[in-house]
């Protein structure tokens, strides 16, 4: 049971009106985090952006300021309302929230829907709970603590009032200074599997994603973009593209050119029958440039460390043996299922604007600069997401849309084909990690990593493993910088920094003779007990999904036929652990079986939950095994599925899922089981086969795999 | 542009298009069937799968003068009240993620089941490997269609 204040001073965390049509609306905001504790209350937690209702037919809705891009919120975050409000499952519904100024933070991201709604969400349902209690009492002349609630009725010995009979009465009614939250133990719908509440739609074909829009007499537009990343547009000729039926018109903007059909085929036809010519006078970057500006900078020590605990490089200058392996990845497309698109119609005094799109409010803010409107003037409504995994927290192809129908007058959706998806992407960067280990007395007495990645990022993450358990510990970062469009990928940074640290602890711990659980165990023993300087993860936690991978996935007992390999990552702040099962088939390594540990607190869904592991494991070892992509002279290498390789069914492992028990408040699920995939691939393949391997896609380095 | 009479989930249609474009864009853009996805326009990811005579076919590679009178069934016309055995087993192992390819995986499993109604899992991931799927639910989709084949 957790009490938690309603109210700070004067002011509330929660507003109430009336709905408009009768019954109750309760304003709050989503993501703040009230605490019993607060003192100093951030003013963001006063912007309401999210709303509980409860009309007059008892129906109760969540209007959801975050959209949905198949992590499961818009089934998870109501279940957490209807625990705490005290009704059937089946009674909420969760609603998109239109783009609007009553919800001024909406932005999805991180993993981070559930961790900061948990309480907010939670506070809003018992809130509107003890309302319908208070007003209940009200009515029967009673006291409010003599009343308990079920199943959406407040209860008076055998008398009932439904919350939608009560819910216009309780507009009036004061917001309580404090309500109370269930004991975890207490719980009926978190912790139980719950569908996903768009089920339905999806497997019946109805039209709920971007591309799926339709607004009468809109075209559709398909963009030609410059070839290569430092290509500019110089001329072009469409007179072909004119004659082809069906289509309307032909608008450059920018450095690129817009076909628009009244059918997504002929402006598809029409942009093949494009003729352009591109300058190709300026940086056009290509991958060996890429690699060795970043090996130059691996061996290049920072004036300003990102961690320095100790003195690693005395620690390796006096070692018995340096260990020193290097890692590289490539840039990668994201490859969301649904291509990029987006509608606009910006043909009037008023704009809209319709798509899937992670990042409504500032995508809209670009623009109505760019058009020269005021936010006011424009409304974005946003659809179910055919994928996410980072790409659409950038708006370039809605404000391409935006741009392209204020130039053609017409109301537009622009759709990306595949190979423009793939070409003209925002990547996860390139990066390298090279790693030095210090060993002297068979003891591991120093560590040095250095990072070096394209774009300005922090490419390490150095207060995590193995942080606080290792004396002498240096950890470097540097960049890049690049002309080629980088952004988020599905763990940003870490699902590549994990998979190299991972296979560098598994060869090292070779090395020392140790087994590879053992070493880790034995770095967190002393992270845990006298960890040498602050560290930012639990080291106790980190052990218990390791010991549970361990036990569950065998570790350590022999099995014929089968090479196991381990690997454990935090990330969002949720610890996972994993052992793959490799077998060799006709010569060839084949994935058999992933088992994965997980503390993520409380599991609010579990089936979905399973869903989002089992799919980040597939995710990080698909593109570890097979993610290829270069430029030359600025130009992408792939730009579809026949040269670009996804991970098929046929490759994907069976995963098998095991929680922590936890009353834990809930972190992140739909990123962190990616990261430690490719490392227990990669040190499972490695036993195998006897090579180690260093470089994505793991498929081309040293093995041809069938 | 010609004139084309479609039969498409037990309807008859015309459509006026030109020959060839794709079934994919005839479906969404021409008849507002949404159902069936764009992935890759080139038969790599089975987004758009839909039946011809019962058959699992790529929409995206298959060009409106190339039907004829073939019957076309697409995801809006595979069961009346969202009941195909398939449908069911989605449901009761709550499949998808973002949802995206699963259209395409369910017309490719039902094409698969009706020629053979007791697949292996050898013989399911054979039929299903060219249906992609992104956020990686192939644990799921092979569970369902296992399920759906018990329940045949």
């Amino acid at each position: 049971m957790t009490v938690i204040k309603t109210k700070v001073d004067r002011r509330s965390f929660l507003k109430t009106s009336a709905l408009a049509g009768g019954g109750l609306v309760i304003g709050f905001n989503w993501a703040c985090s009230p605490s019993a504790e607060v003192k100093d209350p951030a003013s963001a937690w006063f912007d309401i952006n999210a709303y509980l209702t409860i009309a007059d037919n008892g129906e109760i809705t969540i209007m959801s300021p975050n959209p949905e891009i198949g992590q499961n919120v818009k089934t998870s975050m109501p279940m957490l309302v209807a625990e705490e409000l005290d009704v059937d499952w089946k009674d909420v519904i969760v609603k998109q929230a239109p783009l609007d100024n009553v919800f001024p933070r909406q932005v999805a991201g991180g993993s981070q829907s559930i961790r900061s709604s948990w309480k907010s969400m939670r506070m809003a349902g018992a809130t509107a709970r003890r309302l319908m209690i208070e007003t209940a009492a009200k009515e029967w002349a009673v006291d409010a603590n003599s009343l308990t609630t079920k199943g959406g009725y407040v209860l008076n010995g055998s008398k009932k009032l439904s919350y939608g009979e009560l819910a216009s009465k309780a507009v009036g009614i004061e917001i309580p200074e404090e309500v109370t939250l269930k004991d975890p133990k207490d719980f009926t719908i978190i912790g139980k599997s719950q569908k996903n509440v768009d089920l339905n739609e999806i497997i019946t074909g109805k039209p709920v994603f971007g591309i799926d829009y339709k607004q009468e007499g809109m075209q559709y537009a398909v963009v030609l973009r410059p070839p290569a990343f430092g290509a500019k547009l110089k001329s072009f000729d469409d007179t072909e593209a004119r004659k082809v039926s069906g289509v309307s018109d032909v608008i450059q903007f920018g450095d690129k050119v817009a076909v628009l059909g009244n059918n997504t085929w002929a402006a598809m036809k029409g942009k093949k029958a494009l003729v352009a010519n591109w300058d190709m006078s300026g940086q056009l970057e290509d991958t060996p440039y890429h690699d060795s500006e970043m090996n130059k900078l691996l061996n290049k020590r920072s004036e300003r460390p990102s961690r320095n605990d100790g003195d690693a490089l005395k620690a390796i200058a006096s070692a018995d043996r340096v260990f020193e392996k290097t890692y590289e990845a490539p840039f990668l497309p994201h490859n969301t299922m649904e291509p990029m698109n987006f509608f606009a119609d910006a043909t009037g005094d008023k704009v809209k604007l319709v798509g899937p799109i992670q990042t409504p409010a500032g995508t809209r803010g670009q623009i109505a600069r760019l058009l020269e409107k005021s936010p006011d003037d424009i409304t974005l409504e946003m659809t179910r997401m055919g994928g996410g995994f980072g790409r659409r927290l950038y708006g370039d192809f809605a404000l391409e849309a935006a741009e392209i129908s204020q130039k053609a007058n017409k109301a537009v959706q622009v759709i990306f084909s595949r190979e423009d998806d793939m070409t003209a992407g925002t990547y996860r960067p390139a990066s390298k990690y090279k790693f030095r280990a210090a060993i002297k007395d068979g003891k591991l007495t120093g560590y040095h990593l250095s990072g070096a990645g394209m774009g300005r990022n922090n490419w390490v993450r150095p207060d995590w493993f193995p942080a606080g358990g290792i004396e002498n510990y240096l950890i470097e970062s540097s960049y890049i910088d690049t002309n080629i469009t980088t952004g988020a990928w599905r763990a940003p940074i870490t699902n590549f920094l994990a998979v190299a640290e991972q296979c560098f602890f598994d060869e090292l711990a070779a090395e020392m003779g140790q087994d590879a659980v053992q070493l880790r165990l034995d770095i967190l023993e002393r992270a845990k007990n006298n960890p040498v300087g602050e560290i930012d993860y639990e080291p106790a936690k980190m052990i218990g999904v390791i010991k549970l991978a361990a036990e569950k996935g065998n570790w350590g007992k022999a099995e014929s036929g089968v090479s196991k390999g381990f690997s454990a990552y935090y990330s969002h702040n949720t610890y996972v652990a994993e052992v793959a099962d490799v077998i060799m088939k006709d010569g060839n390594p084949i994935v058999k079986n992933v088992t994965v540990a997980v503390d993520c607190g409380i599991v609010v869904n579990p089936d979905a939950a399973i869903n989002q592991i089992q799919g980040g494991v597939v995710d990080g070892m698909g593109h570890a095994l097979y993610g290829d992509f270069s430029f030359i002279n600025g130009t992408p290498q792939a730009s579809n599925f026949n040269n670009y390789r996804l991970i098929r069914t046929k490759e994907a492992p069976t995963v098998d899922v095991h929680f922590v028990e936890s009353l834990n408040d809930p972190t992140g699920l739909g990123e962190p089981s990616l990261p430690p995939a490719g490392g227990a691939l990669a040190n499972a393949m490695a036993k195998a086969t006897g090579n180690r391997f260093y470089k994505i896609p793991f498929i081309k380095d040293q093995m041809v795999f069938g | 542009m010609a004139t084309y009479q479609l039969t498409i989930n037990g309807k008859q249609q015309t459509v006026e298009a030109d020959a060839d474009t794709p079934m994919l864009w005839v479906l969404r853009d021409h008849l507002d069937l949404k159902g069936t996805k764009f992935g890759c326009g080139i038969a790599q990811c089975g987004a758009c799968t839909i039946h011809m005579d019962g058959n699992a076919v790529r929409s995206c590679s298959i060009p409106v003068s190339a039907v004829s009178e073939a019957k076309i069934t697409t995801i809006e016309g595979l069961s009346e009240k969202a009941d195909h055995v398939l449908q069911k087993a989605w449901v009761e192992h709550d499949v998808p993620q973002c949802g995206y390819c699963q259209a395409g995986q369910i017309m490719n499993a039902a094409a698969l089941l009706q020629s053979n109604s007791s697949p292996s899992m050898d013989e399911i991931e054979n039929s299903m490997n060219g249906n992609l799927c992104r956020c990686g639910t192939y644990n799921k989709i092979k569970a369902a269609i296992t399920s759906a084949a018990a329940n045949l």
